[in-house]
C-alpha cells in the first residue's frame, strides 16, 4: 500500500500494468484452468472420512431380514395400482397400519404455469401417505425421514414395498430415539414440495395442500429410495440439490461406509470407482466424474426428491438402484440392510449433522476436494476481469502520462480526456436490463397470446417467445449514445467506460455465484471471461463476435449439454441435442416456478444483461 | 473428637426435648392408601396408574413439627421452611399421546415441570422458589437447579390451587419447565424412598425399575397440598399425592397381542398389601369399548365392581381390595391377567413479553371453541444470533420451547350423581370440580426443537486472526489513500544547507539564493 502513497511509484505501476496486462490475463486464465483441472489429481484430493462422533464406529449388525417381505408388498402394490389406476392411498395406509404406523395422508394439487411436456402434466394433484414410527419414550422433538416417490411414469413399487418392510421390522425394534417417517409421495417433486411446505407450514410456491395432522419434530436427515427392479446390480447416489446445494458429507460418508460393509457395488453419477486411484487413468476417470458433478451441480436442478430437503436444512440424499446386465445381483435384503445400518447411525445423532463439509467437490465416493482447494480456480479467472478493469481505468484517467512517453497502442486515447462520461452509459444499461426484465417475465405472461396466433401448443410457445426474446435482445439499437453523448470527450472514452462498468458488473456476479453454486460460477467464467476480456471495437470484430455468441449463456447451457452426453459415453447427434436444448429451457423456467430454483432468474435478469453490454461495446461504433 | 462431644450432647437433648414436647398434644393421626389403575387403551397399549396417597392431620407449616410417620419428613421440612402452598413436581419421559391413548388421568409435560404456590407470608417469593428447586434438584436427582428467572413465569390464569387456599393472588405462584430433562433410574429412586413402605411391600413391589423404563411414556410426580380435615373444614390437613404413570408398548413387548398380565408388565406380582396402608386397591377398566366388538377379560374374578363417570365417560372398573384375604385365597400371591376376547371468541389474553435472558415470553388465551372445529395459533418469531457464550456445547442440537398447555372444563356426556369426595377413589379426585356435568382436563404440546444460527465454533480463532491482520495491514493505507491528495514539492534544503552554499556562491560572486 506504501508504493500507492507515492506518486512516482504509482505512476511506475500502472506503467507495468499497461505493458503487462495482456501475458498476466493469459497466465492467469490458463493457471485457472489447469487449477480446475488438477482437482481430479492427487494431491488436490482427500480420502473421506466420517467427522461425525455419533456416527463413529458401532459394533451393530443388521438384522433385517424381510427382502421377500418387501417383494410381496410390492407386487401387492402393483396389482393395488392397476386397479385404482393412481396411487393406492386406502391400502397404503390400511398397511402402513397394520405395521404398526401411526398413518396420515395429504392431499395437494398445483396448476403449472404451463403444460410440462417431459412429465406430461399440467394440472396435477395428489395424495402423499406418510406413516410415523414413534420412537418410545421420547417426545417427538426429532425424527428422520424415508421417501419414496411414486409417479405414474416411475412406480417405484419395490422401493415402496421395501419401505413398508423396512417399517414393520422397524418397528419391533426398541432403540429408536428419534420418531422415524416412511413417506411415499406422489407427482415425484411436486408430492415431495407439497409435504416439505405443509410440514414446515410455508407456502413459498402456490401450492395448494391441506394441512399435516401428524408431525414429529425437527427432522434431522431423509433418504430418498428409489427402486424399480426385484434385484439390483448397484446403487447409486444422488447429492446435488435445488441450487446446487449439497448435504453435508458426512452423510454421504455413512452411506458409502455402509457399501462398503455390505460389500455393495455403489456408484456415483453412474460412474464406478476405479480400482487405482494412483494411476494415470484412474485420476481422469475421476476427472471425468468430477466434470460429471460440475455439469449437474451447476444446473441447479434437484436431482431427485432429496433436493428440496437441503432446503430447510435437512440433510438427505437419494439413492437409487440401478439392474444393469452385470453378472452378480443383490437382493431386497442387501438394500434393506444398508438402509437399516443408515438409520440406527443417524438415529445416533446428538446434534444435526455439522461437523463435515458443505461444500465439496466428488471425483469418486472415496475421495473429495474440500472448498479451501477448488476456489482458487475461480479467483484466477476472475483475477482477469480486474485486470482489465484496472487497465481501462488507467487508459480514461490517461493524464496521469507525460506526454513524450511512448506508449504503443495507448495513444489512441485523447490527451484532454479526464474522468469517466456515464451520461452515455445510461441508455445501454437500460435497454439491456430491460430485454432480461422481459425475457423473465414474458414468456409465462405471454404463452396463451402466442398459442391463440400461432399454431403451437402452450409449452412450445414459452421456449419459442424465449428464445425470440434472446435472439432479439442481440439487434436492439446500439447507436443511443451517439444521440445522447452531445459532447465529444475523445473517439474510445464512450465504449471504454462501457466495458469497464460490464467487466465490473460481470465479476460481481461470477463472483456472488461462485460462492453458493461453485460448478455454475465457474462455468460460466471460464466461458464468458475470455471473450468479455478481449471484446472491443477494433480489430478483428466478426471473429470477436462469433466468440462472443458462442459464450452467451444460451450457447454455453447448449454446449454444456453435449458435455454432458459426451461424458456419459452417449454423445448426442446435433437434432437431439436442439431437442434436448428446448426441453431444458423449458424445464428450467418450470423449475424456477414450482421449486424456486434461482438459475432461471440468474441467467436472464444477471448475466443475459450483462453478455447485452459487451455485445453493445462490440457495435459501438 | 474433644469438639465434636458436646455438640453431639446438645443434639441429643434437642431432640429428647422435642419428643418430650409433643407427647403430650393428642395423636396425630396420618394414613396411607394406594391404588393402581390399569386402563387398556384405545391403541391397544396399557397405561398403569400409581397414585399413593398420605394424610396428615398436622399443622405442618408451624415450625416444630419433628416427629413423622408415614409423611416424608423430608418435604415436611421443606414445607415448613419455605412456606409452601402448593407443590407440584412432576418428571416425564415420552409424551402422551392424547389422540390415539385418550385422556389420562393425570397430565404432564415432557421433561421436568414444577410449580409451586407459596403462602402470602413469604416476603421474597423469588429467593424461596430458587431455594426450593435447588433442595428439590438434590433430593429428586433431576437437575431442577437450572430453573432460574429465564425459565419462570408467573402465569395468572392457568394454573389454581389445587387444594385449600385464601387467596389466589398469582404474585404468589411460580412455574417452570425443563423440557430436556431426562427421566431415569436416579429420579425413581428417590422417589419410591418417599413411599412408607418404600418398595418392600404393597404395589410398590411392582416399580422395578428394569420395567418401568423399557416402556413408551413414563411420567412421576409428586403433588402437595392442604385439603380440609373433614367435611366442616374447619381445620387443614396434608395431602400428599405421589403418582406414576407408565404407558406400556403392546407392539415391542405383547409380540402384537394385547393380552396383559401383571407378570409380563411389571415381572413382579403381589403378594400382599403394604402393612402401612389403610386402603390398598387395584382398579382394572373393563369398560366396554364402544368402537370394538371386543370384550376384556379379566382373572382372578375382580371382588367387586365401580361405576363412576370418568372424563365425561361412564367407565366400569373391576375392583381389587388387597386388604381383603379374599384377594389372596386362590394363591399365594396375585397376578391379574387381562385377555381379550370456525370462529373463536377470545375472551381473555394474557401477553407478557419476554426481556432477553431474564424471562421468557407467556402468552395465555381463554378461548371457546366451536365443535368439530380446528383451532391454530401460531406464534411468528425471529431467529437471532446468541452471545458466543450462551451456546450450549451442543448447538447444533438446537434449542427447546416448552410445550404449551391447554387447561379446560369439558362437559359430561352423561349425568353423574355427586360423590362424596372423601370415599371415592384416588383417581377420580385429583382436580376439583365445582359441579359434575363438566370435568377438568389438562393438555401438553411437544416440546419444539428449534434451530438457531449457529456459527463454525472451530473458526473464531481464525477469523480473529484474519480479521487483525487485514485491519493491520490495509486499514491505515486505505484511509490515507481515500482522504488525502497529494501533490508534488520540491524538497526543501536545510538552513546550514544554505548558508554553506550562500557562502560558497559569495566567493564564486554568484548572488546568494
Amino acid at each position: 500500500m506504501g508504493l500507492l502513497l507515492d506518486s512516482h511509484r504509482r505512476r511506475a505501476l500502472a506503467r507495468l500494468l499497461l505493458r503487462l496486462n495482456t501475458p498476466l490475463c493469459v497466465v492467469s486464465y490458463v493457471a485457472g484452468v489447469v487449477w480446475f483441472l488438477a482437482l481430479a489429481f492427487s494431491p488436490l484430493t482427500q480420502n473421506t472420512y466420517i467427522s461425525e462422533n455419533a456416527m463413529g464406529s458401532t459394533m451393530v449388525e443388521e438384522q433385517f431380514e424381510g427382502g421377500e417381505h418387501a417383494l410381496s408388498y410390492a407386487r401387492d402394490f402393483i396389482a393395488q395400482r392397476r386397479k385404482t389406476g393412481n396411487l393406492p392411498v386406502a391400502w397404503l395406509e390400511r398397511t402402513m397400519r397394520s405395521v404398526g404406523l401411526e398413518v396420515y395422508s395429504q392431499s395437494f394439487s398445483r396448476t403449472l404455469p404451463f403444460p410440462d411436456e417431459t412429465h406430461e402434466r399440467y394440472m396435477v394433484s395428489g395424495t402423499n401417505v406418510y406413516g410415523i414410527l414413534r420412537a418410545p419414550r421420547a417426545a417427538s422433538t426429532e425424527s428422520l425421514v424415508l421417501i419414496v416417490p411414486s409417479s405414474p411414469g416411475t412406480l417405484n413399487a419395490q422401493a415402496v414395498g421395501l419401505l413398508l418392510s423396512l417399517a414393520a421390522y422397524f418397528r419391533s425394534q426398541i432403540y429408536w430415539a428419534k420418531d422415524i417417517i416412511f413417506l411415499v409421495t406422489e407427482h415425484d417433486l411436486l408430492g415431495t414440495e407439497a409435504w416439505l411446505e405443509a410440514y414446515h407450514d410455508v407456502n413459498i410456491t402456490g401450492m395448494q395442500s391441506s394441512a399435516l395432522r401428524g408431525r414429529a419434530g425437527a427432522i434431522q436427515a431423509a433418504v430418498a429410495l428409489e427402486l424399480n427392479s426385484d434385484v439390483v446390480t448397484s446403487l447409486d447416489v444422488a447429492v446435488e440439490g435445488l441450487n446446487g446445494q449439497l448435504p453435508n458429507l458426512d452423510l454421504l460418508n455413512l452411506f458409502h461406509a455402509f457399501c462398503q460393509k455390505e460389500a455393495l457395488l455403489c456408484t456415483l453419477q453412474g460412474k464406478l470407482q476405479h480400482s487405482d486411484w494412483a494411476s494415470l487413468g484412474g485420476s481422469l476417470h475421476g476427472l471425468q466424474t468430477l466434470m460429471l458433478m460440475v455439469l449437474r451441480q451447476a444446473s441447479g436442478r434437484p436431482h431427485g426428491p432429496h433436493g428440496l430437503f437441503l432446503r430447510y436444512h435437512v440433510e438427505a440424499i437419494t439413492l437409487r438402484g440401478i439392474n444393469s446386465f452385470r453378472q452378480y445381483k443383490y437382493d431386497m435384503t442387501a438394500v434393506g440392510k444398508t438402509l437399516e445400518g443408515m438409520f440406527r447411525k443417524l438415529n445416533n445423532l446428538l446434534e444435526r449433522l455439522h461437523q463435515s463439509y458443505f461444500f465439496y467437490l466428488l471425483p469418486s465416493l472415496s475421495r473429495f476436494v474440500s472448498i479451501g482447494l477448488y476456489m482458487p480456480a475461480i479467483g484466477f479467472l476472475l483475477f482477469i476481469p480486474g485486470l482489465k478493469a484496472l487497465e481501462l481505468w488507467v487508459k480514461l484517467n490517461k493524464v496521469d502520462f507525460s506526454p513524450e512517453e511512448q506508449l504503443g497502442p495507448l495513444q489512441l486515447v485523447g490527451q484532454d480526456v479526464r474522468g469517466v462520461a456515464l451520461t452515455p452509459l445510461v441508455a445501454p444499461v437500460l435497454i439491456s436490463q430491460a430485454t432480461g426484465l422481459a425475457l423473465y417475465l414474458l414468456p409465462v405472461m405471454g404463452q396463451h397470446v402466442a398459442a391463440q396466433h400461432f399454431p403451437v401448443a402452450e409449452a412450445e410457445a414459452v421456449v419459442l417467445t424465449l428464445l425470440a426474446i434472446y435472439v432479439a435482445g442481440l439487434a436492439l439499437p446500439h447507436s443511443t449514445h451517439r444521440v445522447v453523448s452531445s459532447t465529444p470527450r475523445g473517439p474510445d472514452s464512450g465504449w471504454m467506460a462501457l466495458k469497464l462498468l460490464a467487466l465490473l458488473y460481470l465479476a460481481l456476479q461470477l463472483g456472488c455465484i461462485s460462492l453458493f453454486n461453485f460448478s455454475l460460477g465457474f462455468l460460466l467464467a471460464v466461458t464468458m471471461v475470455p471473450a468479455a476480456a478481449l471484446t472491443q471495437p477494433s480489430g478483428p470484430r466478426l471473429l470477436y463476435a462469433v466468440l462472443l455468441v458462442l459464450v452467451s449463456p444460451g450457447a454455453t447451457l447448449l454446449g454444456s449439454l453435449f458435455l454432458w452426453r459426451e461424458l456419459q459415453e452417449a454423445p448426442l447427434t446435433l437434432a437431439e441435442g436442439w431437442q434436448l436444448f428446448l426441453g431444458a429451457l423449458a424445464q428450467g423456467v418450470l423449475d424456477h416456478h414450482l421449486y424456486g430454483a434461482l438459475l432461471f432468474p440468474l441467467l436472464s435478469l444477471g448475466l443475459y444483461p450483462c453478455w447485452l453490454l459487451f455485445w453493445n461495446v462490440l457495435f459501438w461504433k | 473428637v474433644a469438639m465434636a462431644a458436646p455438640l453431639v450432647l446438645h443434639l441429643l437433648l434437642a431432640l429428647l426435648l422435642g419428643s418430650g414436647g409433643r407427647s403430650g398434644a393428642e395423636p396425630e393421626r396420618d394414613s396411607l392408601r394406594e391404588e393402581l389403575v390399569l386402563t387398556p387403551l384405545p391403541s391397544g397399549d396399557v397405561s398403569a396408574t400409581f397414585q399413593f396417597r398420605t394424610r396428615w392431620d398436622s399443622e405442618l407449616q408451624l415450625e416444630g413439627v419433628s416427629h413423622y410417620r408415614l409423611f416424608p419428613k423430608v418435604l415436611g421440612q421443606l414445607i415448613s421452611k419455605y412456606s409452601v402452598q402448593e407443590l407440584h413436581l412432576s418428571l416425564t419421559q415420552g409424551f402422551w399421546r392424547t389422540r390415539f391413548w385418550g385422556q389420562p388421568f393425570l397430565q404432564a409435560p415432557a421433561g421436568a415441570e414444577l410449580w409451586v404456590w407459596f403462602q402470602d407470608s413469604v416476603v421474597d417469593v423469588d429467593k424461596s422458589w430458587k431455594e426450593l428447586s435447588n433442595i428439590l434438584s438434590g433430593i429428586f436427582c433431576a437437575s431442577l437447579n437450572f430453573i432460574d428467572s429465564t425459565n419462570t413465569v408467573t402465569p395468572t390464569a392457568s394454573f389454581k390451587p389445587l387444594g385449600l387456599a385464601n387467596g389466589t393472588n398469582h404474585h404468589f405462584l411460580r412455574y417452570a419447565v425443563l423440557p430436556r430433562e431426562v427421566v431415569c433410574t436416579e429420579n425413581l429412586t428417590p422417589w419410591k424412598k418417599l413411599l412408607p413402605c418404600s418398595s418392600k411391600a404393597g404395589l410398590s413391589v411392582l416399580l422395578k425399575a428394569e420395567r418401568l423404563f423399557h416402556t413408551s411414556y413414563h411420567s412421576q410426580a409428586v403433588h402437595i397440598r392442604p385439603v380440609c380435615r373433614d367435611a366442616h373444614c374447619v381445620s387443614v390437613s396434608w395431602e400428599l399425592r405421589q403418582t406414576l404413570t407408565v404407558v406400556f408398548d403392546a407392539f415391542t413387548t405383547g409380540q402384537g397381542k394385547k393380552d396383559w398380565s401383571l407378570f409380563r408388565m411389571f415381572s413382579r406380582t403381589i403378594t400382599e398389601a403394604c402393612p402401612l396402608a389403610s386402603q390398598s386397591h387395584i382398579y382394572v377398566d373393563i369398560s366396554r369399548n364402544s368402537q370394538e366388538n371386543e370384550t376384556l377379560e379379566v382373572s382372578p374374578p375382580p371382588t367387586s365392581t365401580y361405576q363412576a363417570v370418568v372424563l365425561g365417560d361412564r367407565r366400569t372398573y373391576a375392583v381389587y381390595d388387597l386388604l381383603n384375604p379374599a384377594t389372596f385365597s386362590g394363591s399365594r400371591s396375585l397376578n391379574l391377567q387381562l385377555r381379550w376376547k370456525q370462529f373463536q371468541d377470545i375472551g381473555y389474553i394474557h401477553y407478557q413479553p419476554a426481556q432477553d435472558r431474564l424471562r421468557p415470553h407467556l402468552l395465555e388465551m381463554l378461548i371457546q371453541l366451536p365443535a368439530n372445529s380446528v383451532t391454530k395459533v401460531s406464534i411468528q418469531f425471529e431467529r437471532a444470533l446468541l452471545k458466543w457464550t450462551e451456546y450450549t456445547p451442543d448447538p447444533n442440537h438446537g434449542f427447546y420451547v416448552s410445550p404449551s398447555v391447554l387447561s379446560a372444563l369439558v362437559p359430561n356426556l352423561v349425568g353423574a350423581k355427586p360423590a362424596n369426595w372423601e370415599e371415592s377413589p384416588l383417581f377420580s379426585t385429583m382436580f376439583p370440580v365445582s359441579d359434575s356435568s363438566s370435568y377438568f382436563v389438562r393438555l401438553y404440546t411437544e416440546p419444539l426443537l428449534v434451530n438457531l444460527p449457529t456459527p463454525d465454533f472451530s473458526m473464531p480463532y481464525n477469523v480473529i486472526c484474519l480479521t487483525c491482520t487485514v485491519v493491520a495491514v490495509c486499514y491505515g493505507s486505505f484511509y490515507n489513500l481515500l482522504t488525502r491528495t497529494f501533490h508534488l514539492e520540491e524538497p526543501k534544503r536545510s538552513r546550514l544547507v544554505r548558508w554553506l552554499a550562500n557562502i560558497i556562491r559569495r566567493i564564486r560572486g554568484v548572488p546568494p539564493v
